[in-house]
């Protein structure tokens, strides 16, 4: 650091000015900050941040986005998130820290700009091309008809050059390694359609199709534009959801020392530090510290495991109860986390095997198409010997039956369903995830933390006397274990008043202990008090030498996890229930729930091999789970559901994340699904009408240039308009 | 119908113009926050002086 890091370098000789001086740089350097405001809503809330934000010392600008619901902001250097916090939680604002890396400006953007520069082109073109076109066809003649075409050609020629870019780029990647997809009807129309239109109008001929050559772009361009917006708001929700697990870790050196990095930052042999409630980030061993680890995101396992000296400990594990301090036994891709996810990319992918209906309808319409106007073409050069004739005639039926309205079919339809799911709490990821949500028959649900909300409930408080809860409640008192935490609210809810426990201590791994009238009390694992641990979670409670007593809980339910079953059930699908827990656990929810099919203890693998079983079957599976033991399954399925609560890797693996805690949004996403996919079949069906009776026309040589445009401005309105009946 | 000569090349540049300041407005990055820039508009809190 320089003495004067305020001052500018303004040196007198020029060695000084060459010489970096770094002390200045990093003073320099802003930090960019990201923090999530979920709860703003208005300009008060705009105002009311960045005021408080731009007041905090160190803050250069600070900007509120509420589309997104984010401020960012520039910083001095030595600012942090978690300094800002606090001070957007007094303006009463929860915010949370958001990773600037993962949210920068991507490829996807600016693909979406430039999408969206070329349907303004088209469209400026457009209009002015039928501006004229409408003299024409009011029956201007000779020279002024010439002069409104040769402008029109002029118009016409660079901005499809520059618009229809993407379907000929396209186009040619399929050709070239010798397929036909939708894009290649539509180059060999547009370019078809600007060949004969030059010829006729150097030929002073009475029809051009210029104005139908770029109302082609332009429809198809909205259509590519808005299946692009659905995905982008999909992605830029994923990518908040990714930015939100901001990857630090505390590293200590020698000396003791405590300094945060990113978890990239580490290597092997290197000492962190996990605190109660933070996740493990490297596979490694613990060094010192007593704990108990919640396993349940790997395993399924709901029951936490005591943690001391030596145990082998693995990345996305929860540290409940003491501070650990672990060595680093492998970090990045080589922890077990990265090898489950690369394990994922190898099993076969349900959606792989799906062909989406468009593909579909391609795959009839994109030969049909050809062969109808080249058998025209073929026909009027045979009947009239006119080469001109014949050309004006093939093109004119490239145009009628170009997939307009089918380019809009299914784009349309998914922006207007995806819109309504988002707002009810689904984010749909995959394109074509919403005809793949349509078919499913059976559902697989992963209980821990999918059924569950992976938070303890107490089930037997009525069992203990006054006195012995009041003990409880104090022991529980000193202690944030979940388990603790959840008997504390019951307790108080019940209304009972802590006891007098003095010298409470908490062991950190093995439980809570203090004296209470002379004798000593402990609330804690079953080991610890001298009894034997059973199958369900439990603390047990011992006070003096009598027989410690089990405090029992059960996983609570996620909000609408019964309803959405049921909904489900009655909806005629079958609902299974497979999870890694123990059998006793997975019966009691079970039975709970009215799920007659349940698997207890399945191992990933055994839960790919029954999904795959039930696909083989002719099932249609929809998985939903969030754990790393689902994320396998979850890509095997047909179609597949996971929670924000899970962990990264399986909410990459699904196609839909629910956002919310409540499940029920996911009986009501199938019946959308299903009016979706009907609305898709509607939209081909309507195209396929206006064809039907537009290429007779086109066949016998009657489709004049205003027939073209009126047909394909039709239909692809009652395309759009069908489409937003599902909103 | 000699208007023609005067008339097109202005309705042309007319498009144009519309069209230059649409992509203006897409460059300088306004359509980011919509939901936030229809509402800033009802906030006083610049209206005396600009934002620095």
């Amino acid at each position: 650091m320089s003495t004067h890091p305020h001052s500018p370098p303004i040196a007198v000789c020029p060695g000084c000015v060459a010489m970096p001086d770094t002390g200045v740089e990093q003073e320099v350097k802003d930090a960019r900050i990201a923090l999530s405001l979920p709860t703003i809503h208005c300009q008060g809330c705009i105002s009311a941040v960045e005021r408080g934000l731009n007041a905090h010392p160190g803050v250069h600008d600070a900007r509120v986005n509420l589309t997104l619901k984010r401020a960012m902001i520039t910083a001095g250097p030595d600012l942090q998130a978690t300094d800002l916090i606090p001070v957007l939680e007094g303006l009463g604002y929860e915010a949370h820290e958001l990773d600037p890396g993962t949210l920068t400006m991507t490829g996807a953007d600016r693909a979406g700009r430039e999408l969206l520069m070329r349907l303004a082109v088209a469209g400026f073109a457009m209009m002015n091309v039928m501006l004229l076109s409408v003299s024409v066809w009011s029956g201007a003649t000779d020279a002024t008809r010439d002069l409104f075409h040769w402008i029109s050609a002029g118009i016409a020629i660079p901005a499809i050059a520059f618009a229809a870019q993407p379907f000929f780029r396209s186009a040619w990647g399929a050709l070239s390694v010798g397929r036909l997809n939708m894009d290649v009807p539509i180059t060999l129309a547009i370019v078809l359609a600007l060949i004969t239109s030059l010829w006729e109008t150097s030929l002073s001929g009475e029809h051009a199709y210029f104005d139908a050559a770029l109302a082609l772009t332009f429809f198809l361009l909205a259509g590519r534009y808005l299946d692009f917006r659905t995905r982008a708001i999909a992605r830029s929700a994923a990518a908040e959801l990714a930015a939100l697990e901001v990857p630090r870790a505390i590293r200590l050196t020698d000396d003791g020392a405590e300094t945060e990095v990113a978890v990239a930052d580490l290597s092997v042999g290197d000492l962190v530090l996990v605190r109660p409630g933070g996740r493990m980030p490297v596979d490694g061993q613990v060094v010192s510290g007593r704990s108990e680890l919640d396993r349940s995101l790997l395993t399924g396992e709901t029951l936490p495991v005591f943690a001391e000296p030596g145990l082998a400990v693995s990345a996305g594990e929860v540290n409940l109860t003491g501070p650990l301090t672990i060595r680093a036994t492998a970090v990045g891709q080589d922890t077990s986390l990265h090898r489950m996810a690369d394990l994922v990319a190898i099993a076969e992918s349900g959606r792989s095997r799906y062909t989406s209906l468009a593909d579909r309808a391609a795959r009839l319409y994109a030969p049909g198409v050809h062969i109808l106007s080249a058998l025209s073409f073929v026909g009027w050069f045979l009947w009239s010997g006119d080469v001109r004739v014949a050309l004006n005639i093939a093109a004119a039926v490239l145009i009628i039956t170009c997939p307009c309205a089918l380019g809009l079919a299914v784009p349309a339809v998914t922006t207007a369903a995806s819109g309504r799911l988002f707002r009810r709490g689904m984010l749909i990821k995959d394109a074509t995830a919403l005809e793949r949500l349509a078919e499913v028959d059976t559902v697989v649900f992963d209980k821990t933390g999918t059924l569950t909300a992976g938070t303890p409930e107490l089930t037997n408080l009525d069992d203990f006397s006054q006195a012995d809860l009041g003990v409880a409640l104090a022991l529980a008192q000193a202690s944030s274990h979940p388990l603790a935490m959840s008997l504390r609210k019951a307790a108080l809810a019940q209304g009972i008043e802590p006891a007098q426990v003095d010298d409470i201590a908490e062991q950190p791994g093995y439980g809570t202990q203090g004296q209470c009238q002379g004798r000593l009390v402990r609330l804690g694992r079953a080991t610890w008090v001298g009894a034997d641990q059973g199958t369900q979670t439990a603390a047990w409670l011992a006070i003096g030498d009598d027989a410690p007593a089990a405090f029992r809980f059960t996983d609570a339910l996620r909000p609408g996890a019964a309803e959405t079953v049921q909904a489900l059930q009655q909806a005629g699908k079958c609902v299974l229930m497979m999870s890694g827990d123990t059998r006793p656990a997975v019966k009691a929810l079970a039975d709970r729930l009215g799920i007659a099919d349940w698997v207890a203890g399945a191992l990933p693998g055994d839960k790919v091999a029954r999904i795959t079983e039930l696909g083989e079957q002719g099932h249609k599976v929809l998985m939903v789970g969030d754990g790393l033991n689902d994320t396998a399954a979850l890509r095997a399925a047909h179609v597949s559901i996971s929670p924000a609560s899970a962990l990264d890797a399986a909410r990459v693996a699904s196609d839909i994340v629910l956002l919310g805690q409540d499940m029920s949004p996911i009986a009501e996403s199938c019946e959308t699904a299903r009016r979706a996919t009907r609305r898709i079949r509607e939209n081909f069906q309507i195209a396929t009408v206006y064809n039907l009776i537009a290429v007779p026309l086109a066949v016998a040589g009657l489709a004049t240039p205003l027939i073209a445009a009126l047909a394909m401005s039709a239909s692809s309105i009652t395309v759009s308009l069908n489409a937003l009946r599902l909103r | 119908m000699d208007v023609l000569v005067y008339l097109i090349p202005v309705s042309l540049i007319l498009g144009a113009v519309g069209l230059l300041a649409f992509v203006y407005t897409v460059r300088s990055n306004q359509y980011d926050d919509p939901e936030g820039d229809s509402r800033r508009i009802l906030s006083d809190e610049w209206d005396d002086h600009p934002k620095p």
